[in-house]
């Protein structure tokens, strides 16, 4: 079979930094190609390149071929003219992707419109009827919603459907379901396969996730630094892995550090029955506002050392709870005590009890002021202190130790560090206090796989050396698995579930529990075994 | 890597320090005294005695002009002052209580500001106080804040979501507090931008103000006033129009070129893309 898509020497760099050095590779009709790597590796550029849609700046050269045509010889309106009818590209955030004032059915109809390929009226048949094939029937989902009335999924099945409106040859999806929960990234997953399966079309799956490309793809490309360094059918390179970038990829990402489980013994932090509602927007003028209950009824038990996990999807309730916690946000029912003491929202927590909390967020580039230099943000919660401690600089720079920093990282701006670093940072900030307690919101979610290890591995002897107890908030079950010793699924702001993580994670008992773990894309064990053994 | 000025930025900021330097040279040093009268050279084209000419009384029109941006600037920095020290405060203190009614309170009364013609109150003003310097000041002053107030609540807003500000107050800092250290610094680059837009608005209504007559008295000189006086010689000496119109246009540009540049320059997105 001779290949639909083809790259040949593909280089490109943007304002003189090289960022694909060489890429080559080839894409059948009807054939599902995985791109893997780390951020920076240059992923998303290629798929870019395909569809010329590079940013300023930036200067590619070898041949794209799709089927037999240069591209790279192409002007742009010819590249206009191949874009949505021959290539299709969906991305990772569904919400920017689509335009806020149109509806769903005429943003579908668009591209069939700006193609010439339909009246408006025969245009609005087929994005109906392709908006169905997605998942969205009419019947079921108006079509003249608006992408906010939608969910995260709903709202990646119109991208979809706008993608293949034209039944376009090669579609590509960069990231396409990073933003979402395990279950509906495994429905848009499916989807995905049912297409390239009954459409015919080309698919390059971009992703950081080796589970995801071991589920879906023919062929697997892995990128390291603008390079493919390993290519193959997908079998024979998770069973093989040639390369060591490869080998350090897969083992990254199944990474469990070592740790002894925590004894638990006396309780630390003791939620009873704890309710948050919120006011919904009133739908009558007069009447009570309907209420939303974010927690609902939610009571667990952290000990003293332990390591707990939080499972759920977005939406659960989380984050809500996380506030409610820290003493964040008020509460609407039910007792928070910290070592006996009740916590209260706002002024009138006291700092002694603060501070033996602290917390750690997501998104390394948003936890701090990016005007501060680290020493600053690092000592931080010295505010919670009645008195300053006598050598803030020594303190700081012990907490960096603590988390594998130099000392004279103090002294610069949060913006000269990596991801990696960034959480490292933060985490010294979080243990600056010596606190009993840490929160760990998502913090390795935004994380690369390696990164990830290496943090994880960190936190694991954190807890061994200081005797810390760790609230440990996620969606990924891998990441649970390898830091907690007990773990709470929690669903519409309940906690459906609690019990030891290998138990729930290998024999869960609550249906929910089931659905999640079931999602969630998973190596198969037979490669696995072919690869160690 | 120093990042490169924008281009508009520099033109912009080379016209206002122009005219900045002529507003401070014109404290120590002028060619003619303003208050002079020299009735027998009235009206004099440009020469080398007079470089710019004189008006319908003789006086010098460069000195003039020298004096009067020396007013504009003058007014104009002291109502930006009074928008952004009263508007800056009210804004964050909104953005700290958003959705309680102090944050209602504030914009509401914000809104009420806005809603009246802003001229017509300044007018009322200084016929009550009387027309002067000072009040035109307090006039335009008064309709800036809540321009700052409103500029700032919204930067505010989308701080008060970001992760940091969650850290700081797990930190146990009051709204106060993290107000002051961490939002502050971060929406001085917006603030800056509409200072040098409400600057340029700023000469633009003491022109307006003095036109009508109701900003600085004679003898002090002032654009607004000199084009006044212009106008009933618009067909005999348009020279005494042109020149102080030229001058009022020229500010307002080079400030609005200066708050565009300003705001290319301190925008982090924009800052990001030419890393």
């Amino acid at each position: 079979m001779t290949a639909m898509i083809e790259a040949r020497g593909l280089s490109l760099a943007i304002h003189g930094m090289p960022i694909l050095r060489g890429v080559s590779f080839a894409l059948r009709e009807g054939e599902t190609f995985g791109l893997v790597g780390e951020s920076g590796s240059g992923k998303s550029m290629t798929a870019l390149s395909l569809m010329r849609l590079l940013p300023e700046g930036a200067e590619a050269s070898g041949e794209i071929l799709l089927a037999g045509r240069d591209l790279m010889a192409l002007g742009e309106a010819e590249m206009c003219d191949l874009r949505g009818r021959e290539m299709a590209m969906i991305s990772q955030e569904p919400m920017t992707a689509l335009n806020p004032v149109q509806t769903i059915a005429d943003q579908v109809a668009e591209t069939l419109i700006v193609h010439a390929a339909a009246r408006p009226r025969e245009a609005r048949r087929i994005a109906l009827e392709r908006l169905a094939r997605v998942g969205l029937p009419p019947d079921a989902i108006p079509p003249d919603r608006y992408p906010h009335e939608l969910s995260g999924g709903q709202r990646q099945r119109v991208a979809i459907a706008m993608a293949i409106a034209l039944r376009p040859r090669l579609l590509i999806a960069d990231e396409p379901t990073t933003a979402l929960d395990v279950t509906t990234q495994a429905q848009i997953l499916a989807l995905l396969k049912g297409l390239v399966r009954e459409e015919g079309m080309g698919l390059m799956l971009i992703t950081h996730d080796l589970a995801v490309v071991a589920g879906m793809a023919d062929r697997v490309a892995v990128m390291q630094e603008g390079r493919i360094v390993e290519e193959g059918d997908t079998e024979s390179l998770f069973t093989r892995m040639r390369h060591p970038y490869t080998r350090a990829l897969f083992e990254a990402s199944a990474h469990q550090p070592e740790r002894r489980p925590t004894a638990r013994a006396e309780p630390l932090l003791v939620a009873e029955d704890v309710v948050r509602e919120y006011r919904m927007p009133g739908l009558r003028l007069f009447g009570p506002a309907p209420r939303f209950r974010a927690v609902d009824h939610v009571s667990f038990t952290i000990h003293k050392g332990e390591s707990l996990g939080l499972v759920g999807e977005s939406g659960c309730g989380k984050s809500t709870l996380t506030r409610a916690l820290l003493g964040l946000d008020p509460i609407d029912g039910g007792r928070i005590r910290l070592g006996g003491e009740e916590i209260t929202a706002g002024r009138h927590m006291p700092a002694r009890l603060r501070r033996r909390m602290q917390v750690v967020f997501q998104d390394p580039y948003a936890s701090f002021d990016p005007r501060w230099k680290v020493g600053r943000l690092v000592a931080e919660p010295f505010h919670l202190l009645e008195t300053p401690p006598e050598d803030p600089a020594a303190r700081v720079a012990e907490a960096l130790a603590d988390v594998g920093l130099p000392a004279d990282a103090a002294d610069r701006y949060i913006h000269e560090f990596s991801g990696g670093q960034r959480q490292r940072i933060a985490i010294a900030r979080a243990l600056v206090l010596k606190p009993d307690l840490v929160i760990l919101d998502e913090a390795v979610s935004a994380l690369d796989v390696s990164i990830r290890a290496q943090i994880l591995d960190l936190l694991a002897d954190l807890q061994a050396r200081l005797g810390l107890a760790w609230l440990f908030i996620s969606h990924d079950l891998n990441v649970v698995r390898a830091i907690t010793d007990r773990v709470l699924v929690m669903q519409a702001g309940r906690i459906v579930e609690e019990g030891e993580t290998e138990r729930v994670l290998t024999a869960p008992e609550h249906p929910y529990t089931q659905t999640l773990i079931k999602a969630a894309p998973q190596i198969p064990a037979a490669w696995r075994k072919a690869l160690h053994g | 890597m120093r990042a490169r000025l924008p281009l508009q930025l520099l033109i912009g900021a080379a016209i206002f320090a122009a005219f900045a330097l002529a507003a401070l040279v014109s404290f120590l040093w002028v060619p003619h005294d303003v208050t002079a009268l020299n009735i027998a050279a009235k009206l004099a084209p440009p020469s080398r005695e007079y470089p710019l000419g004189t008006d319908h009384f003789g006086r010098d029109m460069l000195s003039m002009l020298m004096v009067g941006a020396r007013t504009s600037i003058a007014v104009a920095i002291l109502a930006v002052g009074i928008g952004m020290l009263a508007g800056v405060p009210l804004g964050l203190w909104a953005a700290a209580r958003r959705g309680s009614l102090i944050d209602e309170i504030i914009m509401r009364g914000n809104d009420l500001v806005f809603a009246f013609p802003s001229l017509v109150i300044a007018i009322l003003i200084t016929a009550v106080f009387g027309p002067s310097a000072t009040n035109a000041i307090i006039a335009i002053g008064i309709f800036n804040i809540p321009v700052f107030a409103r500029v700032s609540r919204g930067a505010a807003l989308s701080l008060w979501t970001r992760d940091f500000i969650m850290a700081a107050r797990v930190a146990g800092k009051r709204a106060f507090r993290i107000s002051l250290e961490h939002i502050l610094p971060n929406i001085a680059n917006v603030l800056i931008v509409q200072g040098t837009i409400q600057f340029s608005l700023g000469i633009l209504a003491e022109a307006g103000l003095s036109y009508v007559g109701l900003g600085a008295q004679p003898p002090t000189p002032s654009w607004g006033r000199m084009l006044a006086e212009a106008q009933t010689m618009i067909y005999t000496a348009p020279r005494l129009a042109i020149l102080p119109g030229l001058a009022i246009v020229l500010a307002v540009l080079g400030l609005n070129l200066m708050g565009d540049g300003l705001r290319d320059l301190l925008d982090p997105r924009l800052r990001r893309a030419r890393q």
